[in-house]
């Protein structure tokens, strides 16, 4: 089977699902009375609460395994055929394949920026190379996971179709972003799994905060992508086309058919960066992501830390070539990437919601990764990218056992001691923290040191990047540890209802568990540092298959190995230190955070409301740009146009005045006098026709005597 | 014995058409007026017959003849005019019928 010709396939597979799903799933699950689900009082759905949810409880029929099947088949058989095109593009001389399905916005002539006219077509095309490869199988894999996973954690949730066809639309939006040839197609898969994310966070539509964060981040994204649109009409106006392919080739020749300078390769490398700061979460943009928790926790691990939010980090990747050339925008990327990453770090150490904290850690860690692409070490974002997706979904899906164990608990205060009651959510969510903290041997540690080594001895790199990152790796271990010792070591600090009803999730939730800890395991094996010369050439497979799509650029550091070695130790120190300080301060000494707390309570309060970024936002933006713009046009709209309007009818009623004047005056006037005129002087005339006949035959008999007078006389 | 001769009646005939003319211009009746232009109309019939029998020739009566129909004709719409008149004005008097004017 070749399955490199099938390739438009695969995103076919989950777009049926969703289609099966949302035009027939009523039917094959059916809804119990409304009544019950809105009833008052009851947490809907409720992340998987089935204790809180117990009211709103239905039971499934025997057509809801069907879906059960379908959704999760179908993002498999997607994977089954990745994989294998995969496999066979691996064979290909040239690890390139594109395909021109069809021609989906047809020729249309364009003026360029230089004046010429030039052929505006778009293709319905797929381009698998090693960079799309990796992230089909991200997405195919983890996603299949999650799927499965959702199948026990939605089981007791109304409109478990409905989350099923979007979570498969989701997967196709997301296929058609990384198998697109060209911005364009990719743009459409990037709004899709926009609105699949706006769905899937406003899924229980009825709780408020859910429906606002929904909204949230459907704006948010918005203004991100105005950057995107205008970046991508600047490069068309610029290099004339879209396709990955024909872009890179001018890009990388320097023959552009317009001529552009190293400003307009900048600009239009920060305008694609901005739309990247909307859709991965970036300062100043990520201020949806933490709210996206609202959705349920499935979705949180699938399209808020496994996979769309990298969508920003592929894309910049794709443009690497772009960003080659302006290297002010790198540096704003590795900027904006080193002061998310810690921004969101701080913020993460203080949360309580477990999710939360998963939350700004997911936008710390993408801040990781754009340091990585700011620094030109594009393959290392990439593989950052890989490992992220396993241990965060990991941990994601461990939370939402947690949760689900827990009933609906999301609180941490509220936790503590689970260790023995959910065993295999705890190990496996153990293997995540490791993952995500960077000791050495777990997929974490490869790629983050590889971020900070890249940040200290790239060109691009500096020691200020490489501090920043060192300091968030501290932070990273901490609060994950503190997140580990709050739920399941220490005291139980569980409500006395919730702990008789603690236990562990369902073996199709524990698996996907099970799974992805050992992707975090063994993830990071495909790339271990250069030093790491005991091992061969394959422990280094993932660089040398994106080698040919980034060409490594970049002299070799001149930096010694013992350089390397130091900083890579300390890094695990500093790693170590922050799993230490967490066991010790939350599981060893619980009262000493308190301490610490009162000690540094404006501190706290600051980094508790996230630096009251949201705030200023709101006051900035929401009230201040538009509410306040809002009722400064609306002063406008009273004053300045309904004043033009009104001025108007008042100089057309004044001017009406006066014309009036005019005619009932000087036209009037004229022809009144006119006939004034002739009357006085026919008054004369008047005087003899007096209407008697007899008068008139007088005149005529006197002319006639006149008349035979004056014959006679003469 | 003086016999009559033509100035004779062309003398009654002015005095006829004479009285007629102050007639019309001077009564204010219009059946008067009427009978005036009748007075009028015998004066230029005594002329047409003077001149016929002066003359010989037999045209000026047939003339005459005419006159007299063209006379009765004339008084037939006249005093049908006046009765339509009367009917609306209520008056026969001719300087109250004045409306003929600006």
């Amino acid at each position: 089977m070749n399955f490199l010709d099938l390739i438009w396939l695969i995103p076919l597979f989950p777009l049926a699902g969703a289609v099966l799903m949302l035009l027939t799933g009523k039917w094959l699950d059916p809804q119990p009375p409304s009544d019950v689900a809105v009833a008052p009082g009851v947490e809907p759905g409720g992340a998987g609460a089935p204790l809180a949810n117990s009211l709103a409880h239905h039971h499934p029929g025997a057509l809801q395994n069907l879906i059960r099947i379908i959704c999760p088949g179908m993002v498999l058989v997607s994977f089954v055929f990745s994989a294998g095109a995969v496999w066979q593009l691996a064979q290909l001389p040239k690890r390139v394949y594109e395909v021109r399905q069809f021609t989906w916005i047809a020729a249309m002539p364009f003026h360029m920026a230089n004046g010429h006219l030039a052929t505006f077509q778009v293709n319905w095309g797929f381009l698998l190379d090693p960079l799309s490869s990796v992230m089909l199988l991200v997405v195919t894999g983890v996603g299949f996971l999650i799927h499965v996973y959702a199948t026990g954690y939605m089981a007791h949730d109304n409109g478990f179709y409905r989350f099923f066809g979007y979570l498969n639309l989701f997967v196709f939006f997301m296929l058609m972003l990384v198998l697109a040839n060209n911005y364009t197609l990719l743009f459409v898969g990037w709004e899709g799994v926009g609105l699949c994310s706006y769905l899937l966070i406003g899924f229980y539509f009825h709780k408020k905060s859910a429906a606002d964060a929904g909204k949230k981040a459907f704006i948010v994204n918005r203004v991100g992508d105005t950057g995107f649109v205008l970046g991508m009409l600047l490069m068309l106006s610029v290099l004339g086309t879209v396709r990955f392919t024909d872009v890179n080739a001018a890009l990388r020749s320097g023959q552009f058919p317009v001529e552009a300078g190293y400003g307009v390769m900048t600009a239009m490398a920060l305008l694609m960066f901005f739309g990247a700061t909307g859709k991965s979460a970036q300062v100043p943009l990520y201020v949806w992501l933490p709210d996206a928790m609202e959705g349920p926790t499935p979705v949180s691990a699938l399209i808020h830390a496994a996979t769309m939010v990298t969508a920003g980090v592929y894309m910049v990747a794709r443009s690497s070539a772009l960003f080659q050339l302006a290297p002010v925008a790198c540096a704003w990327v590795a900027g904006i990437g080193a002061f998310t990453a810690i921004f969101a770090a701080t913020i993460a150490l203080v949360q309580n919601d477990i999710k939360r904290v998963l939350a700004y850690s997911t936008v710390s860690q993408l801040g990781y990764m754009f340091l990585a692409l700011g620094v030109g070490a594009y393959w290392v974002a990439i593989f950052h990218l890989f490992t992220h997706a396993f241990f965060k979904a990991l941990l994601f899906l461990g939370s939402g056992s947690v949760i689900h164990a827990m009933g609906g608990e999301q609180d941490m205060r509220y936790m503590g001691a689970l260790r023995k009651k959910i065993p295999v959510t705890h190990w496996t969510m153990w293997v995540g923290s490791v993952a995500i903290a960077g000791i050495p041997g777990l997929a974490g540690f490869f790629s983050k040191d590889e971020i900070l080594w890249q940040a200290f001895s790239s060109p691009k790199g500096s020691m200020a990047l490489w501090t920043v990152g060192l300091v968030t790796a501290a932070m990273t271990a901490f609060y994950m540890w503190r997140l580990m010792n709050m739920t399941f070591y220490g005291q139980s600090r569980v409500k006395p209802e919730v702990a008789a009803h603690v236990h562990e999730s369902p073996a199709v939730m524990t698996w996907p568990l099970i799974a992805l800890a050992a992707g975090s395991v063994l993830g990071g094996w495909l790339g271990v540092p250069k030093l790491w010369t005991v091992f061969g050439e394959g422990f280094r497979a993932f660089p040398r298959w994106l080698e040919p799509m980034f060409a490594l650029s970049g002299p070799e550091s001149e930096h010694p190995a013992s350089t390397e070695w130091s900083l890579m130790i300390l890094s695990v120190a500093v790693a170590a230190g922050g799993i230490s300080l967490a066991y010790y301060l939350y599981s060893k000494r619980p009262d000493i955070p308190d301490r610490i707390l009162a000690r540094f309570k404006p501190l706290h309060t600051v980094l508790y409301n996230k630096w009251y970024v949201d705030e200023i936002y709101d006051f900035l933006f929401v009230n201040g740009l538009c509410k306040g713009g809002g009722s400064a046009m609306g002063e406008f709209d009273r004053k300045v146009v309904d004043g033009g309007v009104n001025g108007a009818g008042w100089l057309t009623r004044a001017s009406a005045t006066l014309s009036m004047w005019w005619d009932t005056w000087i036209v009037d006037g004229a022809v009144r006098f006119t006939s004034f005129s002739v009357k006085l002087l026919s008054y004369p005339a008047c005087l003899i026709e007096s209407g008697r006949v007899q008068t008139y035959a007088l005149f005529v008999v006197v002319g006639l005597l006149t008349f035979l007078g004056y014959y006679i006389a003469r | 014995m003086h016999p009559v001769t033509t100035v004779h009646y062309l003398a009654l005939s002015a005095g006829l058409l004479l009285i007629g003319t102050i007639g019309v211009l001077t009564r204010r009746n219009i059946v008067v007026i009427l009978m005036s232009i009748e007075l009028i109309l015998n004066a230029v019939n005594i002329n047409l017959i003077a001149f016929s029998h002066a003359w010989h020739n037999v045209s000026g009566q047939v003339f005459a003849i005419f006159v007299i129909t063209d006379a009765v004709a004339e008084a037939a719409v006249g005093l049908g005019i006046l009765i339509a008149l009367f009917r609306n004005k209520e008056t026969v008097q001719a300087d109250e019928i004045d409306l003929l004017k600006w």
